[in-house]
């Protein structure tokens, strides 16, 4: 490209951008919308994100280094977490969408501390692109989403193959905790940041109450969901699944 | 799995389907007022996250990068699920071939 036709082009993408940021409509945000928490709790939840994303950075670069099958899982994964917490679900009888969260599958798969940046990529391009969720509450969003979702499908996946239950039930089980962490961990940001000068209670236990009707239901989906791509990877690469500590040797052999 | 068993399976999705289409329309004709129908199959994090700041007194911005007017957002969410479904399934393919090699 000649510098002439470069700077054509970054001029025609600076037109662009101008032309999308200056149009007035209301947003149609998922997640913690743009605006909804104020400074004081913006800082904080990008705090409290910012080493949960450094020591998934350091896994990701730590392991890519020794297994060459950790890359292309790692991009996969992103590219699963990013549609997945893109697809507004219709739950019947409620009338009302939600989105599943993908969390659970990269936290089994990559880990939790590098599912945590996966979910942060798939967050700010949705942030930055969809209308989704906002640049503002990134930060709570990552701790929602990416590190309270990954950390709880961890656990619970971890603690249910420890206790001997099946890798599908395990995934299901991890699917759901997930799913429900993230949407109560949500509940807590939000209150937290709104409550003024009402009890912090009532109001958390309200905004759980109003996800309940579509994340039970959605939770199931999740789990299923989870389950699902677990026992697949298991069927195919059971190799991959030992590297990455999801299946002993011996039950991979079976 | 046995034969006749895999012969239920498209039956039993069949009818899986018909059901769920069937719950997903009840909520279209139970709702008929204008007002309710701009609220029918809104997303959970608009309708409660959104309606719960607002009363609140946390009225939510517009997003940074306006990609929610007129047809953009189905461009938007059309040509983020042809990449990412790309990118999903050419690194499922890699995964995939590796252990073939």
């Amino acid at each position: 490209m000649t510098a002439f036709s470069r700077r054509r082009f970054i001029a025609a993408l600076l037109f662009g951008c101008a032309l999308l940021l200056g149009q007035p409509q209301a947003a149609r945000a998922m997640h913690i919308s743009e605006g909804v928490l104020p400074f004081g709790w913006v800082l904080l939840w990008f705090c409290l994100a910012v080493p949960f994303l450094a020591l998934g950075l350091r896994r990701l670069k730590e392991a890519s280094k020794t297994d060459l099958s950790y890359k292309p899982l790692a991009g996969f994964m992103a590219a699963a977490i990013f549609i997945i917490s893109c697809i507004p679900v219709p739950v019947p009888v409620v009338g009302s969408c939600a989105h599943p969260c993908g969390t659970a599958i990269s936290a089994i798969l990559l880990g939790p501390a590098a599912s945590v940046v996966v979910a942060a990529v798939a967050l700010m391009i949705q942030a930055l692109f969809l209308a989704h969720g906002g640049l503002s509450t990134l930060g709570a969003n990552i701790v929602s989403m990416g590190v309270a979702g990954s950390f709880t499908g961890f656990v619970v996946f971890k603690l249910l193959r420890s206790c001997g239950a099946r890798l599908a039930v395990a995934g299901f089980a991890a699917g759901v905790a997930a799913d429900w962490a993230t949407y109560l961990t949500t509940s807590l940001i939000m209150a937290l940041a709104l409550k003024g000068s009402t009890p912090f209670t009532p109001l958390f236990l309200k905004i759980s109450a109003a996800f309940v009707p579509t994340q039970i239901p959605l939770g199931i989906v999740e789990g299923a969901m989870t389950a699902g791509v677990v026992v697949l990877l298991a069927r195919k690469r059971p190799d991959l699944l030992v590297k990455m500590r999801v299946l002993k040797a011996n039950e991979a052999s079976l | 799995m046995s034969r006749t068993l895999k012969r239920q399976v498209p039956i039993v999705a069949a009818l899986c389907l018909f059901f769920l289409f069937g719950l997903l329309i009840v909520p279209s004709f139970a709702l008929s007022g204008p007002e309710a129908q701009s609220k029918a199959w809104q997303g959970v994090d608009e309708a409660v996250v959104g309606r719960i700041a607002r009363e609140q007194g946390r009225e939510p911005r517009p997003p940074l990068v306006r990609t929610d007017m007129g047809d953009l957002p189905l461009f938007a969410f059309l040509a983020a699920g042809a990449i990412g479904g790309f990118a999903a399934g050419y690194w499922w393919r890699v995964l995939l071939e590796r252990r073939k090699r």
